[in-house]
């Protein structure tokens, strides 16, 4: 069992690790934020499975970690994305 | 009987990880940003729910059960919110128009 | 098999790395960034460093990458003229020797370090329980070595002074950054309602656990900042006026109880910053609560960036 969720583990990294590919392709902010965030989700169910392979459970404490601050960084992308598209009188206090 | 609960567990795992590379070739190969966003929220949601769901009847206690959900209810939270975000930002960059 | 995994994720890194040096837009290299944080991270765990897994997860997967991206939108005026500079040939060979003979400096370093690494482990587990905490690296960090620990959190406040230092004498003692705004009744504003309870809950659990377990008061206080900060990025809260009474309390009050308790240390026993016996878990954890709010304000400060709007007297 415990090798099963290992090579799971493994397999989970190595799916998201190839949607880098996206990261360095991807035409727009919108992929390169999309390739984040899955790599951000797929490192999530990876620490999942590894903590119980192997029985720590301070792995889990990463899994929580992350899924707070993935979602923090994601929407920091999109508020910077957001910001630079529209126009300049959106939102922004000129000093 | 846990030889039918590590059945289960590991039938779910794979559906979780079939899932986490179904949205990896669909990040990869769609045509533009809203399909890519699609197969990426099906990796997010259905890939971690199975791998949550077959981990659950392998936790040691309670308390490490409840983080497991706590993880799971997070991601599924901010990925449907982070969705939306990045398809209005996909959206006002105008991409997709084709 | 896991040697492989380890292999691919070795070479990933490697050339996401490079990819992100080399990337020509700086919102790609940021998010390259980002996900070589996320990837470091899970390196972390596999080499057993849990709470450096933590640390790595929280800053260099969130708060980094939302620090880079206020810098590159504060560059985007000078970002033409930069990308039009282009060095000479021979300057940008000269630079390709001098990174390639620091690295191949750091490789011979590495590889030349005596096996086994000399380490003072074996010091530290038989006086471990005498800190009164289970965590090593907490040991290590508030006990054994605690002068670094103080010396880090005066640094830092240090280093928000030297940010709020960057502010037009018009502006200071104003609020920092841009005031966000976001549709009250639109997703953003639901995510920062709902998602802020749910991260101080668990950065407070961290917090705790940090005495026994992986974790402590600066993954807790990453956790709290980076709330706040979705807070303010949802325009549901403006950021703090710099001169406000509460906030710079907040600021100095780790820093200063973290003296005091090493002044205490003095008389009580002996020596700067050191614990009487039986009273070092209740001072460890009197530090590490004072050290929370200072942490947290200065991460979330520094953030910020230096005050811009509503200077001079209130």
């Amino acid at each position: 069992m415990d090798e099963f969720l290992l090579s799971a583990s493994a397999f989970v990294v190595l799916m998201v690790a190839i949607g880098l590919v996206r990261v360095a392709r991807g035409p727009g902010r919108a992929e390169r934020m999309m390739a984040a965030q899955l790599l951000g989700t797929g490192a999530i169910g990876a620490l999942l499975l590894f903590a119980v392979a192997t029985g720590e459970a301070a792995v889990l404490d990463v899994a929580l970690t992350l899924a707070l601050l993935s979602a923090f960084a994601s929407i920091a992308f999109v508020k910077f994305a957001l910001r630079q598209d529209s126009a300049p009188d959106d939102a922004q206090d000129a000093a | 009987m846990s030889a039918i609960v590590d059945l289960f567990s590991i039938a779910a795992i794979v559906g979780g990880a079939f899932f986490y590379l179904a949205g990896t070739v669909g990040l990869l190969r769609f045509p533009d940003a809203y399909t890519r966003l699609h197969a990426l929220t099906k990796a997010d949601n259905l890939g971690l729910a199975l791998v949550v769901i077959g981990l659950l009847p392998q936790m040691s206690g309670p308390l490490a059960a409840a983080k497991l959900v706590l993880v799971w209810l997070l991601v599924l939270l901010s990925s449907a919110a982070v969705s939306q975000l990045i398809a209005r930002s996909a959206r006002r960059q105008g991409e997709g128009r084709r | 098999m896991t040697t492989l995994v380890g292999a691919v994720i070795v070479a990933l890194l490697l050339w996401l790395a490079l990819w992100t040096v080399v990337a020509r837009d700086a919102f790609v290299a940021v998010a390259g960034f980002v996900v070589y944080g996320l990837l470091l991270s899970l390196v972390w765990v596999r080499l057993a460093g849990i709470d450096v897994a933590l640390t790595e997860a929280a800053i260099g997967g969130g708060l980094t990458g939302a620090l880079l991206l206020g810098a590159v939108g504060r560059l985007r005026a000078t970002e033409a003229a930069t990308a039009a500079e282009r060095a000479g040939p021979g300057l940008r060979v000269l630079a390709a020797l001098l990174a390639l003979a620091v690295t191949a400096a750091l490789m011979l370093a590495v590889l030349s370090l005596p096996d086994p690494a000399p380490t003072l482990a074996p010091l530290v587990v038989p006086n471990l329980p005498a800190t009164g905490v289970g965590n090593p690296i907490t040991g290590v960090l508030l006990a054994f070595r605690a002068l670094d620990t103080l010396l880090e959190a005066i640094v830092l406040v240090i280093g928000l002074i030297g940010v709020w230092s960057l502010a037009p004498d018009t502006a200071w003692g104003g609020r920092p950054g841009l005031r966000y705004r976001a549709d009250p009744d639109g997703i953003l504003a639901y995510l920062a309602r709902v998602l802020p309870p749910i991260g101080i809950v668990v950065g407070l659990y961290l917090f705790w656990a940090g005495a026994d377990h992986p974790g402590g008061k600066f993954q807790s206080a990453t956790i709290l900042a980076a709330m706040w900060m979705l807070v303010q990025m949802a325009g549901l809260g403006d950021t703090p006026r710099t001169d406000g009474g509460w906030l710079r309390l907040g600021l100095v009050i780790g820093p200063l109880v973290f003296v005091a308790v090493g002044a205490f240390g003095i008389p009580a026993a002996g020596a700067f910053l050191a614990y009487p016996e039986t009273w070092a878990k209740p001072l460890i954890l009197l530090i590490e609560l004072a050290l929370l709010p200072t942490l947290v304000l200065v991460l979330a400060l520094l953030m910020n960036g230096p005050p811009r709007r509503h200077g001079g007297a209130r």
